[in-house]
């Protein structure tokens, strides 16, 4: 293969969209993400954490299915007192919207940052750091309700089957973990954005990645709000 | 080459989307459906739907929502196939392991209702 048929193979417009370009683009000795490698190995790395996740919710899954004694009622362990009444996993609802509007502020930043408009991608990446501290406020301010007055330990919980509080404290600290990471990660970007470093390079690729990773974050809470705090 | 800037090859990026091209229309409605699903799922638990059908729409609005954040907000569905086919094929065998333990886990189940007498009465 000459070198021309080489430059050719790799350039995407050259290659269709479809099965064939799909073998073309994995073979022939060509680049086969054609985007920037930043973005590529983001992705690469989100699908070993999706991996780590998804065994942690598996492992959950099959230890739930042993235990003889009753899986605790998260509906009542996490409902909280308004106004003497008592609703239902009400915390965990206001925490999931606050992370659904962070992405979507991510979203509208990874826009900006397109555009390249400085101010607007520095505040709307700022914005979604703020969501994310508020959302490691309120799980710090769960897990001490649930240490301090509910008793929840990882290994034993006055509301039934002992092993729950272990896949809690796992599972959502992780997911916290996560997201605080994030946060400074959103914090350092929103810094580098406005002292204006991506234009002196003319080059805001950075913030695309960035979000790529906090969407993630997002992605990670849909399945822990569904299949541990709902299922 | 300027000191300043990175160098990019050419080639690295020549067939990604220029990303101008998505209105900001749609991640507003793309926000708005995720907010809509999330009150869904939380309707499932306030409105005590138990059972399979539990399961069913719990499951239902979470891969909705995993969806359009995956295809829109981190823009997979204009990746090239590639790209869709090296992300998205791997954590399918997470369903295989989640059969397995799905198989085994029932198993346990049985043998310690049936020597450890826990609810048996």
């Amino acid at each position: 293969m000459s070198n021309t048929a080489l430059n050719q193979a790799s350039d995407a417009a050259l290659v269709p969209d479809n099965l064939k370009g799909l073998v073309a683009d994995w073979s022939s000795d060509v680049q086969t993400f054609k985007v920037r490698w930043s973005k590529a190995m983001m992705w690469i790395f989100l699908v070993s954490d999706t991996f780590i996740f998804g065994s942690f919710l598996s492992s959950y899954m099959a230890v739930r299915l042993t235990t003889t004694a009753p899986w605790p009622d998260t509906s009542t362990v996490f409902a909280l007192h308004v106004g003497g009444t008592e609703v239902p996993l009400l915390l965990i609802a206001i925490m999931t919207f606050i992370l659904i509007s962070s992405s979507g502020t991510m979203a509208m930043g990874v826009t900006a940052a397109y555009k390249k408009q400085r101010v607007r991608t520095g505040v709307l990446i700022s914005l979604t750091a703020l969501f994310g501290l508020a959302f490691v406020g309120m799980q710090a301010f769960e897990w001490t309700k649930l240490i301090v007055e509910e008793g929840i330990r990882p290994w034993e919980n006055p509301y039934g089957a002992h092993q729950f509080g272990g896949f809690f404290f796992m599972i959502t600290g992780f997911h916290g973990l996560h997201v605080s990471i994030g946060v400074i990660y959103l914090s350092t970007v929103a810094w580098r954005v406005f002292a204006g470093r991506y234009d002196r390079l003319d080059d805001y690729q950075i913030v695309e990645v960035m979000g790529l990773y906090w969407h993630f974050v997002d992605l990670v809470w849909i399945f822990i709000f569904a299949f541990f705090y709902l299922w | 080459m300027e000191p300043n800037k990175p160098f990019i090859h050419p080639s690295y990026y020549p067939g990604e989307t220029p990303e101008a091209e998505h209105p900001l229309s749609l991640y507003m409605s793309v926000w708005i459906l995720l907010f809509v699903l999330s009150a869904f799922s939380y309707m499932v638990d306030y409105m005590n739907v138990e059972g399979y059908l539990r399961a069913f729409l719990i499951t239902i609005f979470a891969f909705l929502k995993a969806g359009l954040v995956v295809g829109v907000f981190m823009h997979m569905a204009w990746e090239r196939m590639a790209l869709i086919y090296a992300i998205t094929l791997p954590p399918l065998f997470l369903l295989a392991l989640v059969g397995i333990l799905s198989v085994d886990g029932a198993f346990i189940y049985y043998i310690r209702d049936l020597f450890m007498s826990v609810t048996a009465s």
